[in-house]
């Protein structure tokens, strides 16, 4: 083991225990723990708002839920898996596996990464509250809008708004810290050696991610921050009769919603950039098309919001330009999946549960690609828009996209992090259940949404009950699923075989070059250039 | 590197981020006037351009100009709502017209029960873009017709194509829908006034 300089290098660090341990920690790993299991609380807090929404849907009628409830339950899943689940559970991965793979120390600036993530803590208490305070005497209506909040819906819901807005700008303010802190780690602080285009492709992910966050969400703090004055302090921001437009707050949410699907994306794109390699036993192929590719769907996904618009009455100039756009993204999108295929390509493949999620993800994805490119057409989006089709695509795409990748990483690391091998037998049965469970759910809503039944509402006609009662039922076993995912992680903390420094066979890069698990302090001496090209 | 050095560089990076941070909260202040700023230089319609824009044509309608090199399509179309017993169809369902003429068309209708009923026609074109620049001079829309008991009548309707019509609109759909008017909808109405 190549390892061995921080071993005894202690004496000027003092290792807190208990709970300050993780209330004053400043060590990107505790850090990144602490994200991931905020990760999963929410993915829980998500995945039962959503159990509740499809346990209504199961028959048509009205049977559990009132209407705002239900509409409600539509704006926590959203908000919840999104700003609770995926952006933390990826800033968690980066958090550990950056400073791992980059060989640094630590992050650049170790107290405000502690700062952003507890404020996480507050933020998702004021999401709950938004959700929570109706229900009591004097707590105004429920939060009917869904997750894009447009007015001026969103000007008359009562105060549980205002729990949200603050929410919004708490749960931003957290993710454009952590971006700072990312982008400040990957351009100062990379082992000598290690230029940009040598850098682990998933730090070129986060960094490409961590700019799109510092571009996108404050202007969505804009946004919010101007609904909050036309609620309270009289401005007529989005109000016709003040002079207002409420499209421009459509305008403001989807520059901040479109790139947000890329924020999504692109680090379980870069955890791809690992696995596979690492399983096929050969190195990714097209690196510096993959970094061109990435800068491309980022550049082009931030001037093509409009596409979630397409009915609010544009010009046909504009439209166009839109619809151009948005299918030009398919282009660098096709041309990762290509590298990916073509990094399987001969390679000695082995499917452990990271491969199976990278093949799987592989294909579902490049089908809600598909579906996308579907949507971008204007005259076909006059049709599908806010139809069940568009429910459909967006979980085809975000599912495998940023979940699945994220599963991938956490069988992947996993290991590293704690030491012990998961159990791959029960694992691969939890991918299995899992993608079934996925397909069975959303596969048949796009049939509905084709049938022309409108998402967001809590009735539909009795001609879908079919569809709707088989979408139910994927959706339980897929939701009941993660159970076994969460005995799985409880059972790998707690115990199981060693793994080694380098875990898989085939892993290659400075993160496996540190033992499994990680002591407290890594790479307090930077690797060297032979370590970085090994 | 030596420690200052790094320290220098993290600081100096986290103020550009920073700075860039502030940058983009303000930008979206900034979108609210921008946003009709860019479209009336661009001639994308927000709202208030899209008023502004039929005014206009409205005013131009007084003095047509009649651009013979141009034609555009006109399609009529005609639906009666279910609970309305009438038959209600266009004479002619294409028309090739000029820009700036005008042009009488007839609507048939029939009352196929043997009670007096009145009936509301509400308009609609497509593409909505078109709206404004087509004038109707005059239309059996702009009153209730009413019909006694299997009565036939031919309803005009008079319209002109403002020349200024957008040069990729070359086709454009009139279409109909008949109601029955009853005490009920003027109870309606009641109700929102109150």
């Amino acid at each position: 083991m190549s390892y061995t300089t921080t071993m005894n290098d202690d004496a000027h660090h003092h290792n807190p225990t208990g709970w300050r341990r993780w209330l004053f920690s400043t060590n990107h790993k505790d850090i990144g723990t602490l994200y991931l299991l905020f990760a999963l609380t929410m993915l829980f807090m998500g995945g039962a708002s959503a159990m509740l929404i499809r346990a209504e849907l199961f028959q048509p009628g009205i049977q559990l839920l009132d209407p705002d409830l239900y509409n409600n339950l539509v704006t926590n899943h959203a908000l919840l898996m999104i700003f609770g689940a995926v952006m933390p559970a990826a800033a968690g991965l980066a958090n550990w596996m950056i400073p791992l793979m980059i060989g640094a120390p630590d992050m650049a600036l170790p107290r405000m990464n502690n700062l952003s993530f507890w404020i996480l803590p507050a933020a998702g208490t004021m999401l709950i509250l938004s959700f929570v305070v109706p229900f009591f005497p004097g707590g105004g209506s429920q939060i009917n809008t869904g997750w894009t909040l447009y007015p001026p819906l969103s000007v008359q819901v009562g105060m549980s708004m205002d729990f949200l807005i603050f929410a919004i700008h708490l749960l931003g303010i957290s993710s454009v810290l952590a971006s700072i802190n990312i982008i400040v780690t990957l351009l100062n602080m990379r082992a000598p050696g290690m230029t940009m285009m040598k850098m682990p492709m998933f730090c070129w992910t986060w960094l490409v991610t961590a700019f799109l966050l510092i571009l996108v969400v404050p202007v969505l703090a804009g946004g919010v921050t101007m609904l909050l004055f036309d609620r309270h302090f009289g401005t007529s921001f989005f109000d016709a009769a003040g002079g207002g437009d409420p499209v421009l707050f459509q305008h403001l949410f989807w520059f901040f919603g479109h790139p947000e699907v890329y924020v999504l994306l692109l680090p379980s794109i870069g955890v791809l950039s690992h696995i596979i390699p690492t399983f096929s036993r050969k190195p990714l192929f097209g690196y510096k098309s993959m970094v061109g590719a990435m800068i491309a769907v980022a550049t082009i996904g931030m001037v093509v919001w409009a596409h979630h618009q397409y009915t609010i009455g544009m010009s046909l100039g504009a439209v166009s330009y839109f619809m151009i756009g948005t299918i030009i993204i398919s282009i660098p999108v096709g041309l990762m999946i290509f590298n990916f295929i073509a990094t399987m390509w001969r390679g000695a493949m082995t499917f452990e549960t990271p491969m199976l999620f990278a093949v799987a993800i592989i294909m579902m994805f490049t089908f809600g690609g598909l579906s996308g490119v579907m949507l971008a057409v204007v005259p076909a989006d006059m049709q599908y828009h806010d139809s069940m089709f568009v429910v459909a695509h967006f979980h085809y795409v975000l599912m495998p996209g940023a979940v699945f990748g994220l599963f991938a990483g956490v069988f992947y690391w996993l290991p590293k992090w704690t030491g012990h091998m998961y159990d791959e037998r029960l694992a691969k049965i939890f991918f299995w259940i899992n993608v079934t469970g996925f397909n069975i759910t959303f596969f048949p809503q796009h049939f509905l949404g084709l049938a022309g039944m409108p998402r967001r509402i809590i009735d539909y006609n009795v001609m879908f009950t079919e569809f709707n009662a088989i979408s139910s039922i994927g959706a339980m076993i897929f939701g009941f699923s993660h159970l076994l995912l969460l005995y799985i992680i409880i059972k790998t903390i707690r115990g199981g075989e060693k793994a080694t420094a380098q875990v898989w066979e085939g892993a290659k890069g400075l993160e496996w070059q540190v033992p499994s698990p990680p002591p407290f302090h890594t790479w307090e001496t930077p690797p060297s250039i032979k370590q970085v090209q090994s | 590197m030596n420690h200052p050095d790094l320290t220098r560089k993290k600081r100096r990076t986290v103020w550009l981020l920073s700075l860039l941070v502030l940058g983009m909260f303000g930008f979206g202040f900034a979108l609210v006037p921008l946003y009709d700023l860019l479209c009336e230089a661009t001639g994308i319609q927000s709202v208030n351009i899209r008023t502004a824009a039929d005014n206009k044509t409205a005013y131009a309608a007084g003095q047509p100009e009649i651009n013979k090199s141009r034609f555009v399509t006109i399609k009529f179309d005609a639906s009666v709502h279910p609970n309305l017993p009438w038959e209600f169809a266009p004479v002619v369902r294409n028309m090739r017209v000029n820009p700036g003429k005008e042009y009488l068309v007839n609507f048939a209708a029939h009352n196929r029960s043997s009670s007096q009923i009145t009936s509301q026609a509400i308009p609609s074109v497509a593409p909505w873009q078109a709206t404004g620049f087509l004038n109707k001079l005059e239309c059996f829309c702009f009153q209730q017709q009413t019909l006694a008991g299997d009565e036939s009548v031919e309803m005009p309707l008079r319209f002109v194509i403002s020349p200024e019509l957008p040069a990729e609109i070359n086709s454009i759909t009139l279409s109909y829908s008949l109601l029955k008017l009853e005490n009920e909808t003027a109870v309606i109405q009641e109700k929102k006034r109150s």
